[in-house]
């Protein structure tokens, strides 16, 4: 099996999950510079409301199709009303405010829907059941399963129509408009109440279909997948230039990539039996007898990738990769 | 032709201890040219941000066409007909001309996220009427060829020009100039002066706010002067240029 094309593979299905939630947070960065931090709980309700009806439908004569359908269009709604109810109840009343108390309004809101989460679904994962066959398809030595198209195309998807709606429509116009300067938008009549909440409720519906897509890659659904899932996606739209839209996809894509990459070799890299002239002689010869391993980092490292990015991207880049100057946003 | 546009009637405004504005008022009227000058904190760009919404007001109150104007929300004030360029140029630098332009076209149009997706026939349409406007704004301004170009990328003078488009895109009653000759060299101004006589013929109101007297004399129908926020002469400007106190208090030893 060919290791480098099949970690390239994961990676682009779990960096396409990234961008999209990446563009959740990038695009209300963009209008309000706030960091929503409650965007990743909004992925995680995604992903338990649609695995919910999913698991409840399972059971009925319904074709599969239909019972994933209907677990998305479950989802989806359930999420642009959260995403509104977040911007109208916790962050539009302190719209004028120090920009440090919407923030930990924002992380007390992520804390708040965790154990609404946990209240209502319990604290047990929800497994997505067994419905479609998840065929696997082998190219050129590695293997794609249907499920890792279906993320990729569905990604892709979303990408280019969120591209198309921000960069080719006038609501789009209006959206760039109020990101540039809201005052100068409203004097224009643009509403700007309006265009931030929709930044909210389209991030949002993207984040539900993210969480589908991610809770379907690895089986299950937890009310604490939003945590880790939201900072990585967070730690991707820093990557790429927080506030730009491609850049979050570049950055959601990249992180990816970096992750699985690292956590494809990083075994094999730091396993001491295979570093030259270890394997001779002494206690290491010993340890390393009939190819055994010595493996000082292992792939439950995986995490350690998409931090250790941020960190690199914040000292060497801070504006991000394709981000503008800061001096530009004074 | 003595319609009353735009009536203010006791316009007080402060900030902290100062007093920005003291019971300010001035009647602009139809398709006329109204200057407003005065010496450096007048209160000249204060009133101007009062009237569009952009600071709210401590006292008294604007009637436009009519009907009391609503100064607590910025759109509310474009939607009932104000446009306003800024004196320090505020474009979106990171868009093109024309969707600069479009932005405008924001007040008289309903664009929502649920049209934009959907794209019925009627939304299409109008997409392409707002597109063929702003073209035709640019084509007005005399920077058409530059439709496509970043705003940021602009020269100086066509900057100015693409805010006064902008501006005309919200189809307003009464298009503020805030001190649209600033910067500018005596062929920029030339031109300026050329369009803004333009936008009279085209029947738009112009409320012009200017430190070049030369400029304000020659263009506007009627001269306020503002003193330490406070109006001391409005009239013709033969009659505002003669009056003692504007000389004293503006024009000062550098009078005639």
């Amino acid at each position: 099996m060919d290791i480098l094309l099949q970690q390239i593979i994961n990676g682009l299905t779990t960096g396409s999950v990234y961008a999209v939630v990446a563009l959740g947070y990038t695009m209300v960065y963009g209008v309000i510079q706030l960091i929503n931090f409650a965007h990743g709980e909004v992925v995680m309700i995604g992903a338990m409301v649609a695995f919910a009806v999913i698991a409840a439908l399972a059971g009925s004569a319904l074709p599969p199709a239909v019972i994933v359908l209907a677990g998305v269009l479950a989802a989806v709604p359930a999420c642009m009303l959260l995403g509104y109810g977040l911007e109208r109840i916790a962050y539009r009343p302190l719209r004028h405010a120090p920009r440090l108390a919407p923030l930990i309004t924002a992380i007390g809101m992520s804390i708040i829907l965790q154990h609404l989460a946990l209240l209502v679904w319990g604290r047990n994962p929800i497994a997505f059941p067994q419905l479609i066959e998840n065929p696997s398809y082998g190219i050129g030595g590695a293997a794609i399963s249907g499920v890792q198209i279906a993320i990729i195309a569905i990604s892709l998807l979303m990408m280019g129509g969120l591209s198309w709606l921000v960069y080719r429509t006038r609501f789009g116009i209006a959206i760039r408009a109020t990101a540039e300067n809201v005052h100068v938008a409203s004097l224009m009549g643009v509403n700007a109440d309006r265009v931030i909440a929709a930044t909210f409720v389209i991030g949002a519906a993207l984040g539900a279909m993210a969480g589908v897509m991610y809770g379907s890659y690895y089986g299950i659904a937890h009310y604490t997948m939003g945590f880790v899932l939201g900072l990585k996606a967070f730690s991707a739209a820093v990557l790429g230039g927080i506030g730009n839209i491609p850049g979050a996809m570049v950055g959601g894509l990249l992180l990816g990539l970096v992750e699985a990459l690292g956590t494809g070799y990083i075994g094999d890299y730091t396993d001491l039996c295979r570093w030259p002239g270890a394997a001779e002689g002494g206690w290491m010869g010993e340890r390393c007898a009939d190819g055994a391993h010595f493996v000082l980092f292992g792939s439950n490292y995986q995490d350690v990738f998409a931090f250790l990015m941020l960190i690199l991207v914040l000292v060497l880049r801070p504006s991000g990769l394709l981000g503008e100057r800061v001096s530009e946003r004074a | 032709m003595t319609n009353v546009l735009l009536e203010a009637r006791g316009i007080g405004k402060r900030f902290g201890g100062v007093l920005a504005l003291k019971d300010v008022s001035l009647t602009i009227r139809c398709g006329e040219i109204y200057g407003l000058i005065g010496p450096n904190g007048a209160g000249k760009t204060t009133l101007f941000n009062v009237f569009t919404g952009l600071y709210p007001r401590d006292g008294g109150e604007v009637e436009f066409a009519g009907k009391p104007l609503q100064l607590d929300s910025p759109h509310r004030v474009a939607a009932a007909g104000i446009a306003r360029t800024f004196q320090n140029i505020r474009l979106f630098g990171n868009m093109t001309a024309r969707e600069n332009v479009m932005v405008g076209r924001h007040v008289r149009t309903r664009a929502g996220v649920f049209g934009a997706i959907l794209r019925s026939r009627a939304e299409r349409e109008e997409e392409a009427a707002i597109r063929r406007r702003a073209d035709e704004l640019l084509h007005y301004v005399g920077i058409a060829d530059r439709a496509d170009d970043l705003a940021r990328n602009l020269a100086y003078g066509d900057q100015r020009r693409l805010e006064i488009a902008r501006a005309l895109a919200t189809e307003p009653q009464l298009l503020a100039l805030d001190e649209p000759a600033a910067g500018m060299n005596a062929t920029e101004t030339a031109a300026l002066r050329e369009l803004i006589e333009g936008l009279r013929r085209d029947g738009v109101t112009v409320l012009l706010i200017e430190h070049d007297v030369k400029l304000v004399m020659g263009l506007c129908n009627r001269v306020a002067v503002l003193d330490h926020g406070e109006k001391i002469a409005e009239d013709v400007p033969e009659v505002v240029r003669a009056n003692p106190k504007v000389i004293e208090a503006y024009l000062g030893t550098s009078a005639h």
